[in-house]
């Protein structure tokens, strides 16, 4: 018997009496909210295409981030969007031209090497004022290197630049002069935000003071920092006194979206004005964009190259090999086998699905002044035939099961490390294991979350790489010297993945003491060819900047290069700086009075129905009580 | 975390297990208002019993929590500089700064007593205390997985008892239907699909709410108030909608336990409603395990919803874990770590004391 026969329904309908008035006044009220706010949406929340002016009238931009600030702080910040909000913020000696990359004067108008290499003076621009008022001179620029230079826990985010200064000084106010051990060429390209000095010479201690607690945050870029809530927001206002002339926008905001599809539909809703791929959006995110109004998809050359990198054997600095690379990469015809039967053209075909570039020399295309391109002789295309006969010359000859086996009865058998958060990552390694499969090779795709742990040990063979390369090259080829090993075993350390070769040092270490641009690119390109011919690592491809933004909220924006290229994570202010409101807009549409309606609606019909439920529960009469 | 990664068949089992009254409860009045008849000294010395074994499990995750992390290779120094070219000095004072030049016994003892003080160090990557970073998305967290909690549990067991009262007619397998196919959802997924409705708007249902973070930015006052609840509302719902389904489970097996029971055909015969007998008479007893349950998921609460914070980038702690975990920023993660593992022993621990005061059976 089922409790429904023991304890049926009664039919007076006392039991259900208060449970229907109870349901009825919450349904009642649910419904006048939901009324409410359905009445009230559709006027007050107009479509992203008429996205309204602020009631101040403030045009406002609104962008998309998938990162946190890891500091507000010049001297600890490292991250993209950290180090974008600094270009923003503050002036650095130098910019970089958005046509071609070249360098154009920043905070300083004039930069000059002594005759011995060893000095550079700067000529500070007298027209550049802090946004309290007071004057930006040398004085600040020298103070900021100084301090990077020194021991206070400032080492953290720009120490690369001021490891070969010997000394900083500025003479006059317009007068900035840098002393160095050694020749250094890329002292145009210092990437480093000068803070005033009058402001953080009060700061106690710089390795914690993340510059994120007083509001507006004294700086002399083209925007001035103005509020900041931990992963929600960044918001930057027009600096009217910018050197260079103001930004067209009142505001800009960086609006952080943990998740790119939610930002996507926030773009297709008018919440935010662009979206920055991370590093880009989606082949079908992009085409879900393409058929919308007003939202344009820009789809340019990108700064990141994505390659594969071969484990040449880990070492310490003073030569003691560790991990557990494979032996047979340490032969370059076993490598450039593995070179010749990657397909390129269709990893950009399929993986990326055309938004992506053939990859060749280390550089991306759009450093024209660096990349370079290996000769037909030279370059190392799809042939698997020719793999074939360079792994039968290095003695990896097929068994009778079609598997290459070495000299010693073992099958050659690779593992590659991929990164489990990049879906390339993971449909390239699919091809590889089919065409090394045909080659006779096994391939284990090894996909972690965090990949450093083994690639630190040294314990892989092949390795997914990628890196964002700057104007200036110097990084991305350092990280390919000896200096950069580690100096204990499994130690983290600058090297990419462990490559030492004299030749490579010896051609490093003159590029770097080179001070003709043209000489230079020369002995870069030389370094280039180099490395392509090791087979230490294959660029596959260039990966294009995929972003987009609303055509309603945004008329124009500069890209870099301005030809085509990206507009987030550029190497200069021009993007968010040039950007100019589309007539009528107050830009992106936070929803806010909307939301505010809403809000209050939907509070209120939960207060009446929770009181209604209360007053019901309360009206017990004296049958209720035993 | 939420209240949906747990199983409800597993802590039944669970309880069971342990003792706990997943069975009939005898009758313990109209309102469990404690055991009268209890020797206090029992009962205290019960209480000792369990406090200290709080006391122990927290000091094994201080324990863990310092060494577990420490098994990660890496210098955390050169983590910190990116790999970047620093000259030696420059990362011989970063080490003595963050205490890393100290052998590991000298660096637990000064983490165990730090700890103690509320200081668990400086996160690599943000450069700000840890408990600052913790503090400010505890907030958040507990707005949203609080609120969901509260909603997830009322709506919990008023369905569960609805569906036990009436078991097996239409409602019954609705909301029990309804719940599990819930309860299966990815919440991320879920969370998109209510985006893609509810805020950009789907054919004529226009959007109604935010399509993330916690707040517009511009609001103050009573407006700041409504904003955020305004952004809740969408998280919130996703939270309750995976999540209740265990509480209504929880609560109909045990309502169904109780339904033959003697007391209520009593409570029948004194001409009581069936309204009446239900709330006052078979709900209180069937409270039991999901008393527990709600306990269990309290703790939980602390953690966040790595998910759904994510996929309406809400910054509370599940998001800042999974930072924390991706670096890796030990001392963020040692952190939250053991904010995590304390809030888990702490309600478990309220738990048992607080059981024998609804069920005079737990702890004789």
């Amino acid at each position: 018997m089922d409790t429904r026969d023991q304890h049926g329904r009664t039919s007076t309908g006392r039991h259900s009496a208060p449970p229907a008035r109870t349901r009825l006044l919450v349904a009642g009220g649910a419904l006048a909210a939901l009324g409410l706010t359905a009445g009230l949406a559709t006027p007050l929340n107009p479509a992203p295409q008429q996205a309204r002016a602020g009631d101040d009238g403030k045009k406002t931009l609104t962008v998309a981030v998938a990162q946190s600030v890891d500091s507000l702080s010049p001297f600890l910040a490292q991250r993209l969007l950290s180090t974008s909000i600094h270009r923003l913020t503050y002036e650095y000696l130098t910019n970089y031209d958005p046509k071609d990359n070249h360098t154009v004067p920043g905070f300083a108008t004039k930069w000059e090497p002594s005759a011995d290499k060893l000095t550079w003076t700067y000529t500070i621009r007298s027209d550049s004022k802090w946004s309290d008022g007071k004057k930006a001179t040398a004085e600040d620029a020298a103070w900021t290197f100084n301090k990077i230079m020194s021991k206070e826990g400032t080492a953290t985010a720009n120490s690369n630049f001021v490891t070969n200064f010997k000394k900083v000084t500025a003479p006059s106010p317009t007068r900035l002069v840098i002393e160095l051990k050694k020749p250094q060429s890329t002292m145009a390209a210092l990437d480093v935000p000068i803070v005033p000095k009058h402001v953080w010479e009060k700061v106690d201690d710089l390795s914690e003071f993340n510059n994120d607690k007083d509001f507006p945050v004294v700086g002399n870029g083209p925007f001035v920092l103005s509020d900041f809530k931990v992963d929600q927001f960044v918001k930057l206002k027009a600096n009217k006194d910018f050197w260079r002339g103001a930004p067209k926008f009142d505001e800009l905001v960086f609006k952080t979206y943990k998740d790119q599809d939610a930002a996507v539909a926030a773009l297709k809703k008018g919440e935010v004005s662009f979206v920055a791929g991370q590093p880009a959006l989606t082949p079908a995110q992009a085409n879900g964009l393409k058929g919308e109004s007003d939202v344009k998809v820009n789809n340019g050359p990108g700064r990141r190259f994505f390659a594969i990198a071969t484990n040449p054997g880990a070492r310490t600095l003073d030569g003691k090999k560790f991990g557990d690379g494979h032996p047979a990469l340490l032969d370059k015809r076993v490598r450039q086998a593995l070179f010749l039967s990657v397909d390129r053209k269709t990893i950009v075909d399929k993986v990326f699905q055309g938004n992506a570039v053939e990859g060749a020399g280390y550089i991306p295309p759009r450093f024209s002044d660096y990349a370079w391109q290996p000769s037909r002789k030279q370059r190392l295309a799809y042939d698997p035939k020719r793999a074939a006969a360079l792994l039968d010359e290095a003695g990896y000859k097929k068994n009778s099961d079609g598997k290459r086996v070495g000299k010693d009865g073992k099958a050659l058998d690779f593992r590659i490390l991929c990164h489990a958060t990049d879906p390339n990552d993971k449909a390239v390694g699919k091809y590889l294991k089919e065409w090394w499969g045909d080659l006779g090779i096994g391939l284990k795709v090894n996909c972690l979350d965090d990949v450093s742990v083994p690639w630190y040990a040294g314990e892989y063979d092949l390795a997914f790489d990628g890196w964002s390369v700057n104007p200036d090259p110097d990084f991305v080829l350092g990280i390919h010297t000896c200096a950069a090993l580690p100096e204990k075993a499994k130690e983290s350390a600058a090297t990419d993945n462990f490559i030492c070769d004299k030749k490579f040092d010896e051609l490093y270490d003159k590029q770097l003491a080179e001070y003709d641009p043209a000489k230079r690119a020369a002995i870069v390109k030389q370094m280039q060819s180099w490395l392509y011919d090791s087979g230490y690592m294959n660029v596959m491809a260039y990966p294009n900047a995929v972003e987009a933004y609303r055509t309603d909220q945004i008329k124009s924006i500069t890209t870099m290069p301005e030809a085509a290229g990206n507009i987030y994570g550029q190497d200069g202010y021009w993007s968010w700086w040039s950007a100019t409101p589309a007539s009528g807009s107050g830009g992106s549409d936070g929803g806010g009075s909307t939301g505010v309606i809403i809000g209050i609606a939907v509070a209120a019909a939960v207060v009446v129905g929770g009181g209604a439920l209360i007053a019901l529960r309360r009206r017990s009469t004296a049958e209720d009580r035993e | 975390m939420t209240a949906a990664d747990n199983n409800p068949a597993a802590i039944l089992a669970a309880e069971a297990e342990a003792g706990a009254p997943g069975g009939p409860a005898g009758p313990v009045g109209p309102r469990g208002r404690g055991p009268r008849a209890r020797n206090t000294t029992a009962y205290l010395t019960y209480v000792a019993g369990k406090l200290g074994g709080a006391l122990v499990s927290m000091f094994a995750v201080l324990v863990t929590s310092f060494f577990l992390f420490r098994l990660i290779p890496g210098d955390p120094v050169k983590q910190m500089t990116g790999g970047r070219r620093v000259s030696s000095e420059q990362l011989a004072a970063m080490r003595a700064e963050f205490g890393l030049d100290d052998p590991v016994w000298k660096q637990f003892t000064d983490y165990c007593g730090n700890v103690l003080t509320g200081d668990f160090g400086t996160s690599y990557q943000f450069h700000t205390p840890v408990l600052d970073k913790i503090t400010d998305a505890l907030g958040p967290t507990l707005w949203l997985t609080g609120a969901a909690y509260v909603l997830y549990t009322v709506i919990g067991i008023w369905l569960g008892t609805r569906a036990a009262w009436r078991n097996g007619g239409l409602g019954d397998r609705f909301h029990t239907g309804l719940a599990l196919t819930l309860y299966s959802v990815p919440s991320f997924w879920l969370g998109l699909l209510l985006i893609i409705t509810f805020s950009v708007g789907a054919g004529p249902l226009p959007g109604l709410f935010p399509t993330g973070g916690m707040e517009s930015g511009d609001e103050s006052g009573v407006a700041y108030v409504v904003d955020v609840a305004h952004h809740m509302v969408l998280p919130v719902l996703t939270l309750v909608a995976v999540g209740y389904a265990q509480t209504l489970l929880v609560m109909r097996s045990s309502l169904l336990d109780e339904m033959g029971s003697d007391y209520l055909t009593t409570a029948r015969a004194k001409g009581l409603r069936d309204d009446l007998v239900r709330r006052r008479h078979a709900v209180p007893n069937a409270l039991l395990p999901t008393v527990t349950l709600m306990f269990v998921n309290l703790g939980t609460v602390v953690a966040g919803a790595i998910l759904v914070e994510t996929v309406f980038s809400w910054p509370g702690l599940g998001s800042l874990f999974y930072q924390a975990l991706s670096v890796p920023d030990l001392p963020l993660v040692q952190g939250l770590f053991f904010v995590f593992a304390t809030a888990v022993i702490l309600m478990n621990t309220v738990a048992d004391v607080v059981y024998p005061l609804l069920d005079p059976r737990v702890g004789r």
